[in-house]
């Protein structure tokens, strides 16, 4: 794995290795120390040019505890607000030693042009890029779902026959995109349940089931995991594009309330990348019920991260470090 | 007398070759007529086995200055046009200043004149500013030294109808047209690629055929309904060649283009989100370049222009959202439509055909008096010798164009400019300008 740019890039097999490495991280994210030596003199570039405080400390957190150093650059007060080019930032951040780049970017396909247009040399890791991709989500939802329904049995298993349903605005969602190319290659089985004005054309080639009625969905798919799109309140206004008549209109229709919660199969679990719109998508029950995951998946979050961070750069060094795993 | 010149074997649209004699600025005498006027200090000009075209004739090209002479200047573009077999183009309005004034398309049309390579028409634009509000006034366009007879808001749809219907009405008093750039704005807001499959993988807001199909469609009916004729740019999608070909069905006066591009790319080449196809109207799927080929090919698109669009390195060398719209295009569009014309054999189009999409229509519908007037004695030297048999890489470095953003970088494309006589002047010999040759 040279970068990661998109979850479609993976083969199973190296998602499998992801997820089984980040299983080996989050164990020790369980005792009292919890810093490894593994990445110790490597520099990590969180380039976060789209505002983001979640997925850059997540990073960040993930850097810091394989002992990497860790240079934040984010847009606010940089060189980039002031017109200099995403070219001319990432080549300055190279020229200070950069092992590898961490970038969020407004622009779909902004790694992609990073990765390989020679601009550099180092390793790039999307961690968002406009409405394309945002791999890391992928995997730790994966993670996530694969810890809670595979149990002990998680390491070395994919998501064959698992069934996932997917709410919410996929039209300007790079987690919708991640998720059903990273479910698909892991054997899982996706719908993807939205008002039309937010499904873009061309979905019909996606490798999932595509509908617009959420409690017909519930019903028939019978899910094991729902995952809940944040949808922002102004793509509802005209300038914003006038996807959906109104907040109260979408969370009745698309909305996890009580109700539709009641009618998930018992061990489904309840899934959302957050930030939450209490209210809109997801109700403060769901939300908050014992069987939502959503602080899990922050925490899993980490866990995946350094297993990116650490399989991307232990392939660009001669020997592979190793990974002190039983402590 | 001037320098005359006798071109000598060339096969005129690919038929039986002949010689050709050059002569104050006219096509003087052909044939064995040729080889009796030609005199002692005749420039002869081997021209065996290649193909004679009348000098090619551009509708659409963006020569940037004035405003972006970074990008290109009247000049280098004028240059590139010559390379590429051009002897007549149509200079668009989204300078800046805009093309909006006397003022402005009679400078253009100045600054083409003294640079010599080809004959410079400046295009006006509909509304002061392109700003779509209130129209420029296209009389006095018209009644300058420039003579503009072509009007467009290029790079911006006219997309008010009752400002569209007025223009269409306005420039019937002088016979001018105006060439409509068909994009609903409202349908194409932030949009950057086609929107279908491609843009639902990558992430990309997406730029739909109705965008474009719905203008055409209003636009042949305010034609039809004020007796007017209306032109098309940039024809890109199936159902524009739909609607164009009921419009034609119907009597309407309407006429399109396509460019080179469009014949011949698709958009899954922006897997890469590789700004060099980045492009307004977008690249689009196979069907739509299927159904544009079938278009040119019965005549339902009358013409072939390049939309050429220089854009400087930096304005592409960036993330694709950032990046411009635009690729040049003017010294390609001979091999490109080769490639996608003519290699392809199931379309019966020949050289003729080439001659008549490249040179003779478009010079109609822009009223370009004397170009694209044929290969017959007394028509002016306007000519293009083209070796069929070529094949080149495309290297950009070998432009003469100011700009470099083609995107058939390292792409091997049949069929070469080896010659080009503006006004019976060689501006191009051997594949070679002439640059010490070009000033009039």
């Amino acid at each position: 794995m040279r970068h990661l740019l998109s979850a479609g890039d993976l083969s199973r097999t190296e998602a499998i290795d992801i997820l089984d490495t980040a299983e080996t991280m989050s164990a020790t994210q369980q005792r009292q120390i919890k810093k490894l030596p593994t990445l110790r003199g490597m520099t990590v570039v969180n380039l976060f040019l789209e505002d983001s405080t979640r997925t850059r400390i997540s990073f960040e957190a993930a850097a810091k505890r394989l002992s990497a150093d860790v240079i934040n650059f984010s847009a606010k007060g940089s060189s980039v607000s002031k017109g200099e080019s995403l070219k001319d930032t990432a080549q300055t951040l190279q020229a200070m030693g950069a092992d590898a780049v961490v970038i969020r970017h407004a622009a779909s396909g902004a790694p992609h042009r990073l990765a390989h247009t020679g601009w550099i040399d180092a390793p790039v890791l999307n961690a968002g890029d406009g409405a394309h991709q945002h791999p890391t989500q992928a995997l730790l939802d994966a993670y996530t779902m694969r810890h809670h329904l595979r149990a002990e049995r998680s390491r070395g298993a994919d998501l064959s026959g698992v069934r996932v349903v997917i709410v919410g605005d996929v039209l300007h969602s790079r987690v919708a995109r991640s998720n059903v190319d990273l479910l698909h290659i892991l054997g899982a089985h996706v719908l993807l349940v939205a008002p039309p004005t937010l499904l873009p054309v061309g979905v019909q080639a996606w490798p999932c089931e595509v509908t617009y009625d959420l409690d017909a969905a519930i019903a028939s798919h019978r899910p094991d995991a729902v995952m809940m799109l944040r949808v922002q309140r102004e793509r509802m206004s005209n300038k914003g594009g006038g996807f959906f008549p109104s907040p109260m209109e979408y969370a009745r229709r698309y909305g996890l309330d009580a109700t539709r919660m009641a009618a998930l199969p018992d061990h489904a679990i309840i899934m959302h990348p957050g930030p939450m719109n209490r209210g809109l998508e997801i109700s403060a029950a769901a939300a908050d019920s014992p069987r939502s995951t959503i602080r899990e998946q922050v925490a899993n979050g980490v866990a995946v991260r350094m297993a990116v961070l650490y399989l991307l750069l232990a392939g660009r060094s001669q020997s592979r470090p190793d990974l002190p795993l039983e402590a | 007398m001037s320098q005359t010149y006798l071109v000598r074997g060339a096969a005129p649209l690919g038929g039986a070759a002949t010689d050709l004699f050059l002569a104050d600025g006219l096509i003087a005498a052909t044939g064995k007529d040729a080889q009796r006027a030609a005199g002692a200090d005749t420039e002869v000009i081997d021209a065996e086995g290649l193909i004679a075209l009348p000098g090619l004739v551009d509708l659409h090209t963006h020569l940037r200055e004035p405003g972006r002479e970074d990008a290109e200047t009247v000049a280098s573009g004028t240059r590139a046009a010559a390379a590429g077999g051009f002897t007549c183009v149509h200079a668009m309005a989204n300078t800046d200043p805009v093309a909006d004034t006397a003022g402005v398309v009679e400078q253009v049309y100045h600054l083409g004149r003294d640079a010599g390579w080809v004959e410079v028409r400046p295009v006006g634009a509909v509304t002061v500013g392109l700003g779509g509000t209130q129209l420029a006034e296209l009389g006095a366009m018209a009644d300058s030294a420039a003579g503009v007879r072509v009007f467009s808001d290029d790079g911006k749809c006219v997309s008010d109808p009752l400002l569209m219907r007025r223009a269409l009405e306005y420039v019937k008093a002088f016979d001018g047209v105006i060439a409509q750039h068909a994009q609903e704005p409202r349908l194409t807001d932030g949009a950057v690629m086609h929107e279908g499959r491609m843009s639902a993988d990558l992430g990309l807001t997406g730029w739909p055929s109705v965008a474009e199909e719905a203008i055409i469609a209003r636009d042949v009916l305010l034609a039809e309904h004020v007796g007017s004729r209306v032109h098309i740019c940039h024809l890109s999608t199936a159902g524009s060649v739909d609607i164009v070909r009921w419009a034609k069905a119907r009597g309407i006066a309407v006429t399109a283009e396509v460019t080179p591009h469009h014949l011949l790319l698709t958009d899954d080449l922006l897997a890469d989100y590789d700004p060099a196809y980045k492009v307004n109207p977008p690249l689009r799927t196979a069907e739509d370049v299927a159904a544009v080929r079938s278009g040119l090919a019965d005549g339902t698109i009358d013409i072939v222009a390049t939309d050429h669009a220089p854009h400087t390195l930096e304005d592409k060398d960036c993330e694709f959202s950032a990046a411009a719209f635009g690729m040049t295009g003017l010294e390609t569009a001979v091999s490109v439509v080769v490639e996608a014309m003519i290699t392809p054999e199931e379309h019966g189009f020949g050289w003729a055909d080439i001659a008549r999409v490249m040179s003779s229509e478009p010079a109609r519908i822009g009223r370009v008096r004397r170009q694209g007037q044929g290969l017959t004695a007394g028509a002016a030297a306007h000519l293009t010798l083209v070796d069929a048999h070529a094949h080149t890489v495309v290297d950009p470095r070998r432009h003469a164009s100011a700009s470099s953003n083609t995107p058939y970088v390292g792409r091997t494309l049949p069929a070469a400019v080896h010659a080009t006589f503006y006004a019976g002047r060689p501006t191009v010999l051997e594949g070679q300008l002439q640059d010490e040759r070009s000033t009039p």
